[in-house]
């Protein structure tokens, strides 16, 4: 098993991906330079968050342009797994591999603080280990949360069962306080429709370790429901 | 530029620094030359008057790796690491243009504590500003706030912790102190040094352009009123490409070609090569011609005193030039051969074949005249006083509980989320404490450590009384890490004042200087690194006298540290340290206050505080206490306030108020105090380590799971409406 | 040559915090009179090569759709002016 960390410049995320990956859940990890295009032996591909590009002319969208992106739509179409997280999501959707797209924030702020998710579908690898409905806890960190989709295409979101995650208050309902930047009906990650590639903009990464911050584990549900589809797989 | 004769004084320099240039030179310095000497010699670059008085402080301990006079300090941590540390200030720049200003502050930081073979893990920062409600004001604290958050967050490292105060006499002078600390194996620290003759110079990072011309000197004067023409003088930061110099460089410095580094900061290329050459003894050639511009008509003189952000001098032996260029190349950044080291001492500035300017680098760099300016005791210290409890209205019934409400709605005491969570403080996985408590707590990974963070600085106090308050500005970000559980180990200090030409503002800033080194000296730490920053003054009206201190507390098992919350209903709460109910320079005071008299700080008594430490650090190893939190800013019922607010959880505590007006008591900002909360099971343990450190104890009462605050007969608040008005968004404030 | 100037705009049913800000601050201002604040993005670049203006114009509307505008959520038009 081996899953790969792409490194555009200005990522900063990398490093904590890279950290959760080798040393929380002891799996093997690489650094992918954004010029490289192999991919091959990569079990999962892992976007990281950060400011590709310093988030000039608009988050990710000239990180999509980099040659390792060529690389992840074959690696898509073949069922490869990719994980997009915060500007890795922000790549993912500029780059057409996920429906929709993010502006700001509502508050036009950045807002970095513990957040609560419901989880919408176990449909997805990220998350089969997961219980329908149940809470999540973890960070976000960014200023271009905001997901914003058309009516119809939202219409096929849901129906096509492709919100995996939703922003919640921590009772678990939906509303204002419980949504971080005003994305479209709380949406917090969502897959495409093989399913292969998730983009969530919590970052699950800092969520594995009790010491940090509020002490949250549940990013590591994520990330070891990831690595028990790729072994089931085989 | 005027042709002719070249006038010393348009480059800010005196006569007598003029005829001393003359002398070394044995010739009249041309126009360039004059351009370089008036940077260097500009307070800002040669700190002539302030460097005497800055012996005064303590900077060499067995821990001190690296000492001022290098990009950061560097300190012994153990496990064969250091960390690097320093603070800056951009006062100047962020009254002019507070987004910029600020944001490039934090650049500059950044980047010397990269200069140093460090890693940047962690970032702070103390601002201050004038009254929230005053002109102008909301609008700078937005827009540092700002700048802060783009540039911290784009750069990805953390911003984890600062303070923030409001304060008529900082209106039209705001302060900017940003704080930067990093990790460096202890072998692998790097420093401004040429090294030999024939080692050759490079130029990476940003092109240069005409950013920030004469900005050094700029921050050398005070604001005058035409000041917002002056944009030309500020700095614009470019956070992308500072990301990328901090990976290359880094990456750079493990493939061991370099041999010497600095940034470019203030007086970019001119302080930066003539620096690296003193250090080493050796000269440096450089030409201009070979400098990345981004402006095809920029002088030299611009050249020379740009301060274009992102840019590094590097220092590398002639066969490893390439080496170090691919690796800035693979990251999409120039590095550019621009000179080369000589023997001859001498920095000499070329274009093409022509020199333009040759001045022995040492006498540049080394030798700006020192100044002893005179001091004088200000004469409205003879006005200070005690104040007694006799000038408060002694009426018996006051209503504390709407006291203290007012008292924690007010922009100096209210809840500080608004501001941290537009800062990402949790990016590179080592935020253990998030922002809201006493210090931060960054794991060292790697170790069983962890690094705790504050900074703290009290201008009403040092107004009052500069010695005595620069002492209790030091005692204060003691106490904040030992909060955390950490010992206290460093010190990076900004001293923030007016102009030194003017005596009494110089004498306050001496004895400012002294009671620093006093309290240092008394908790056994050096001051590794600093920045003086003064005329913080506009239209004759300066700020209070305003040091800072960074302070690096270290927590050698990084499970036991504390924080200032409650954590469970029964814990038994309980104060440390004394109270006597001191109101004087008080923010309560300041809140009640009709008159302008000022009145002393509180009073610390030293020993009893180093006792108090090794008290709550006993305590937290041997892990028997839930929670810690000091008394500072608003006092007993506001830190208490602070605890349940922070825990969610209330507290009931059985006071009788003996011996003095219950809102001295309540509010009252005695030192050496803290409040910590602990199993009462553990009481009995913790009552001995208490009696060994002849600590006073008082059992206050325990923590509620009833969200409701009781103090005695004189508050009882529910925890709701203390948050309502306690975590008000700046947004929301009146302004 | 060509100078080229363009125009991002977000698509008229989104909502524009930026422009509510923006329009807040115009009516804290004094000036009342003022709805319907909209911000966008303005670029300007020169084209280089000769080239006649249909392909000028193909050549910056490529540049606009695929870069410069995200078509999901931006609209863009733009102008060229011949540099001679």
């Amino acid at each position: 098993m081996k899953f790969g960390v792409v490194v555009f410049p200005g990522s900063n995320c990398d490093q904590d991906c890279f950290y959760a990956l080798n040393n929380v859940l002891e799996v093997p990890v690489n650094y992918i330079w954004h010029r490289n295009q192999n991919l091959e032996d990569y079990d999962c591909i892992v976007l990281p968050g950060g400011f590709s590009y310093g988030d000039y002319l608009r988050p990710g969208a000239i990180a999509r342009f980099s040659p390792v992106i060529e690389s992840v739509v074959n690696y898509v179409e073949k069922g490869g797994l990719v994980l997009g997280i915060c500007n890795g999501f922000q790549i993912l959707l500029e780059a057409g591999l996920l429906p929709g797209a993010m502006i700001k924030n509502e508050s036009l702020k950045f807002v970095c603080r513990d957040i609560y998710l419901r989880v919408e579908s176990t449909e997805s690898p990220f998350t089969e280990d997961c219980e329908e409905g149940e809470i999540l806890s973890m960070p976000v960190a960014h200023k271009d949360g905001n997901y914003f989709i058309d009516e119809e295409n939202l219409i096929k979101l849901k129906e096509r069962d492709q919100i995996v995650l939703r922003y919640v208050s921590s009772d678990g309902t939906e509303n204002e306080t419980g949504n971080p930047n005003g994305a479209i009906d709380n949406i917090a990650a969502i897959t495409n429709r093989q399913r292969n590639v998730l983009g969530m903009m919590p970052h699950p990464e800092r969520s594995v370790e009790k010491l940090l911050g509020s002490g949250s584990e549940d990013g590591l549900k994520l990330l070891l429901s990831a690595v028990s589809f790729i072994k089931e797989r085989g | 530029m005027s042709s002719g004769q070249p006038s010393y004084k348009e480059y800010g320099l005196s006569r007598k620094e003029y005829e001393q240039i003359k002398n070394i030179l044995s010739r009249k310095p041309n126009n360039l030359e004059l351009a370089l000497f008036g940077v260097m010699w500009s307070e800002h670059c040669s700190y002539k008057h302030s460097k005497k008085t800055l012996r005064l402080l303590p900077t060499e301990g067995k821990q001190v790796v690296v000492g001022p006079g290098e990009n950061a300090g560097v300190v012994d941590i153990g496990d064969d690491l250091g960390i690097a540390m320093k603070v800056e200030s951009h006062n100047h720049p962020s009254a002019v243009e507070p987004y910029q200003g600020a944001a490039t502050g934090v650049g500059g930081i950044i980047r010397d504590i990269f200069t140093m073979g460090a890693r940047p893990i962690g970032l702070l920062n103390s601002l201050r500003f004038g009254e929230f409600d005053q002109d102008r004001v909301p609008y700078l604290f937005n827009n540092v706030i700002s700048g802060i958050a783009d540039y911290g967050n784009c750069v990805g490292i953390p911003t984890v912790g600062g303070e923030v105060y409001f304060e008529g006499a900082y209106a039209g002078n705001p302060l900017v102190n940003v704080m930067c600390v990093g990790v460096v194996k202890k072998n692998e620290v790097m420093l401004g040094t040429a090294g030999q003759p024939g080692n050759i110079v490079l130029a990476a990072g940003a092109a240069t352009g005409r950013d920030g011309i004469q900005g050094a000197s700029f921050a050398s004067e005070e604001l005058g009123e035409d000041t917002e023409e002056d944009r030309p003088a500020v700095q614009v930061g470019d956070p992308f490409l500072e990301k990328l110099l901090i990976e290359a460089t880094l990456e750079a410095f493990s493939t061991d070609a370099v041999i010497g580094i600095q940034d470019m900061g203030a007086a970019g290329l001119t302080s930066s090569s003539c620096e690296m050459a003193a250090r080493s003894g050796v000269g440096m050639e450089l030409d201009l011609l070979s400098l990345p511009l981004r402006d095809e008509n920029i002088e030299p003189w611009e050249i020379m005193l740009s301060e274009s952000q992102e840019r590094m001098l590097i220092v590398c032996e002639e066969e490893r030039v390439d080496e170090i260029k691919s690796v800035y190349n693979k990251w999409d950044l120039e590095a550019e051969v621009i000179g080369r080291v000589t023997d001859d001492g001498q920095l000499r500035i070329k274009k093409g074949k022509d020199t333009l300017a040759e001045v022995p680098a040492r006498f540049l760099a080394d030798d700006a005249p020192e100044y002893d300016p005179p001091a004088k005791r200000p004469e409205y210290l003879d006005k200070v006083e005690n104040f007694s409890h006799h000038q408060l209205d002694l009426e018996k019934n006051k209503n504390y509980s709407n006291i203290l409400l007012k008292l924690i709605s007010r922009p100096n005491i209210i809840s500080r989320s608004w501001i941290y969570e537009q800062f990402d403080h949790m990016v590179r996985n080592n935020t253990v404490l998030l922002p809201g408590s006493d210090a931060a707590v960054l794991r060292i990974k790697g170790t069983d450590k962890a690094a705790a963070l504050a900074m703290d600085g009290n201008g009403r106090y040092c107004y009052a009384d500069p010695r005595e308050g620069a002492r209790l500005s030091v005692f204060e970000a003691a106490r904040n890490v030992v909060c955390s559980g950490a010992c206290p180990l460093a010190v990076t200090d900004c001293l923030n004042f007016g102009s030194p030409e003017n005596p009494e503002i110089f004498w306050q800033f001496k004895e400012s200087v002294k009671g620093i080194g006093e309290a240092c000296r008394e908790l056994g730490i050096s001051v590794i690194s600093g920045n003086v920053s003064f005329y913080n003054e506009s239209r004759s009206q300066a700020v209070y006298p305003t040091p800072v201190i960074g302070m690096l507390g270290v927590i050698d098992d990084v499970n036991n540290y504390t924080d200032r919350a409650f954590k469970n209903p029964g814990d038994i709460i309980v104060l440390c340290g004394k109270t006597k109910g001191h109101l004087g320079s008080s923010e309560y005071l300041k809140m009640i206050q009709e008159d302008e008299n000022v009145y002393y700080p509180p009073s610390i008594d030293c020993e009893k505080e180093l006792k108090l430490h090794e008290l709550i650090l006993d305590a937290v190893k041997s892990n028997i206490i839930n929670s810690a939190h000091d008394c500072s800013d608003g006092g007993l019922a506001t830190a208490l306030s602070e605890c349940c607010l922070s825990g969610s959880l209330g507290a009931k505590l059985d006071i009788k108020i003996d011996g003095m007006p219950p809102e001295a008591y309540l509010f009252g900002e005695d030192q050496s105090r803290i409040i910590i909360s602990l199993n009462e099971r553990d009481l009995d343990d913790f009552k001995m380590l208490a009696r060994r450190y002849n600590i006073d104890l008082t059992l206050l009462g325990h923590v509620c799971s009833k969200p409701r605050l009781v103090i005695g007969n004189y508050i009882d608040l529910f925890l709701e409406e203390m948050n309502d008005k306690w975590s008000k968004n700046f947004a929301d404030l009146p302004s | 040559m060509w100078k080229v100037e363009v125009i991002v705009r977000l698509k008229q049913n989104l909502l524009d915090p930026q422009g509510k800000a923006v329009e807040g601050a115009m009516n804290n201002l004094g000036y009342v009179d003022i709805e319907n604040v909209r911000a966008g993005k303005f670029f300007e670049f020169d084209l280089t090569s000769s080239l006649e203006r249909k392909s000028a114009e193909l050549k910056a509307d490529d540049i606009c759709s695929k870069l410069l505008a995200n078509p999901v959520i931006e609209d863009y038009n733009f102008t060229l002016t011949e540099v001679l």
